[in-house]
């Protein structure tokens, strides 16, 4: 004898984050709102930020050499690692160990790593330097 | 087409991700509770320190090779095995996480003119993106991918990490250079048997003459091993599945006599059993209270005691789970005995989306948005700092971590510190 099973169960899925629009101006029979064919996604800041999610980590500065490019002291980096290193891009460099944050200069005679702050001196990079561009700089959180 | 990738010192890998300066240091990780070595980079195996090795036994020798030594700091490896997996997804649809730092890859239906080429790029991009060395090794069946990926490890200047077994020839000989205890799913105890049995190397374990016997003490396990060995697939990518068992044990530092101790860190235990569940939004019926006393000082021989029960209804609450944990407890626990572990495990898991009604008995509903609360918490800070009463608020979870390093990747409050000077 086979069994039949003609009682589902449904149990409610309260764990998904399906956000839903709210429409205030409220869903009567009559005219529809013009807005709700506009309607569109919400904004989310990590979509912004992050174009490559596994190759980007987050840091935080410390100190003043590149306030000129405008990371300030604590403020948050992105930093996308995918990206190829370029002349004048600002890079989170590891110098003989050590990290920092810079903007890259590729010049006639050699790679310097500039800082933006005139308090600091250039650093030329030269043969007897470790170099590693450790990622890209792509954008500066900062609490105003 | 399979491919084996493996991370290469996966741990030392990771915590060199945010301290580059330690490239080309030697580096151990250490066990949970800073017990021994579990990790090891290559200048550490260079220098002789041995896997397994109790830290204290060897710290004067990790002093004097100016070794750095480590806590396991799981949070970190389990962010950047994540990243690492996702990378490698991104090279082919087909992929099954074998372990933390291992995964198979599938080719099937794709057109890939080189592999080697192919590998490369998937070296390039693992190393780039995420500073973290792989190897690959690439052949027609999991097994044989496993076997090319052990000679990449053993040969990685003449490999540069990848190695491709994809003739008869390559095949035999690399059968002929792999010891039996190396080949995927020979263990300490089968690897005796084999080698009674004149079986010294994977080549030995695919002659005819020897399939009987495997089929005798293996079964079915073995046979495909061995289709596998000889390049017959059998072994399909794996869809991930949900643990089936889960367990939090821990052994005690000092010793546990006091019942009200006990029931704080049984407690503790069945709650991170639930979190763990909710994590894999799993429920479980059954649970098991395990206590060992110290086995030096029982009046009888035994020394392990476990205990059995089951849930009227399947449930992943901390409470709930934790009271019936506490219960069993108190019927097993004698006083004046002393304690050297315990642990709770949780068993029968079933997905929450799965559970059944019951008429008279089930959770109270409350339970669920309070576990909730609980898990965005901890998700939030890090710290489980919400717990049930009798639980212990100044003791943390527990364990020696005097190596650690920051949670870069999963805590904002560790957040890597660039100095801009």
């Amino acid at each position: 004898m086979s069994v039949k099973n003609n009682l589902t169960f449904f149990i409610p899925d309260l764990e998904s984050n399906l956000e839903l629009s709210y429409f205030p101006s409220g869903i009567k029979a009559g005219f529809p709102s013009p807005a709700a064919d506009f309607d569109e996604s919400k904004i989310s800041l990590d979509r912004v930020l992050v174009k490559n999610h596994e190759a980007t980590f987050y840091a935080k500065a410390s100190g003043t050499s590149m306030t000129g490019a405008g990371i300030d002291d604590g403020d948050i980096m992105v930093i996308d690692r995918s990206l190829e290193p370029q002349n004048n891009k600002i890079a989170v460099c590891c110098i003989d160990g050590e990290f920092t944050v810079k903007r890259i200069a590729i010049k006639k005679d050699g790679i310097y790593l500039l800082p933006e702050n005139e308090a600091f001196k250039p650093i030329k990079v030269t043969e007897n330097n470790e170099l590693i561009i450790w990622g890209i700089v792509t954008y500066v959180i900062k609490s105003m | 087409m399979y491919a084996l990738v493996d991370c290469n010192n996966f741990d030392a890998s990771c915590e060199r991700v945010f301290q580059p300066k330690l490239i080309g240091k030697p580096i151990v990780i250490l066990s949970n509770n800073d017990g021994c070595v579990i990790s090891r980079s290559y200048e550490a195996k260079d220098l002789g320190i041995p896997m397994g090795a109790p830290e204290f036994k060897i710290r004067e020798e990790l002093n004097q090779h100016k070794i750095h030594v480590f806590s396991s700091n799981y949070a970190l490896y389990g962010d950047l095995s994540n990243r690492v997996m996702k990378v490698l997804e991104g090279f082919t649809p087909h992929l099954e996480v074998y372990s933390i730092d291992e995964a198979f890859l599938k080719f099937d239906g794709m057109k890939i003119p080189d592999y080697h080429d192919y590998g490369l790029q998937m070296k390039r991009r693992v190393q780039k993106w995420l500073s973290i060395p792989i190897c690959i090794g690439f052949a027609e069946t999991k097994a044989l991918a496993k076997v090319a990926n052990k000679i990449t490890k053993k040969y990685q200047k003449r490999t540069q990490g990848i190695y491709i077994i994809d003739n008869e020839e390559k095949r035999i000989k690399a059968l002929k250079w792999t010891k039996i205890e190396d080949v995927w799913g020979i263990g300490f105890r089968l690897t005796k048997k084999m080698k009674d049995k004149n079986i010294h190397t994977a080549y030995d374990f695919t002659l005819p003459h020897n399939e009987s016997f495997i089929k005798t003490t293996m079964g079915v396990v073995g046979l495909r091993l061995k289709y596998e060995l000889e390049g017959k697939s059998v072994l399909e990518i794996e869809e991930p599945k949900d643990k089936k068992n889960i367990a939090v044990t821990r052994s005690f530092n000092g010793n546990i006599t006091t019942l009200s101790e006990m029931t704080e860190r049984v407690s503790t235990f069945a709650t991170i059993c639930a979190e763990k569940l909710r994590k894999q939004k799993s429920c479980c019926y059954g649970v098991i209270v395990y206590l060992r006393k110290d086995k030096y000082k029982v009046a009888t021989q035994r020394y392990n005691f476990y205990k059995i029960e089951t849930l009227p209804f399947a449930s992943n609450s901390s409470l709930t789970i934790s009271n019936l944990a506490v219960k069993m407890l108190k019927t097993m626990f004698e006083e004046g005995e002393i304690y050297k572990k315990a642990g709770v495990l949780v068993t029968k898991i079933i997905p929450e989306n799965q559970k059944q009604f019951h008429l008279f008995e089930e959770e109270n509903p409350k339970h669920f948005k309070l576990m909730k609360v609980m898990d965005d918490y901890y998700k939030k800070t890090g710290e489980r700092k919400i717990r049930l009463g009798n639980q212990d608020l100044q003791k943390t979870w527990k364990m020696k971590q005097e190596h650690l390093s920051p949670r870069y990747t999963t805590c904002f409050k560790h957040l890597l510190e660039i100095k801009c000077q």
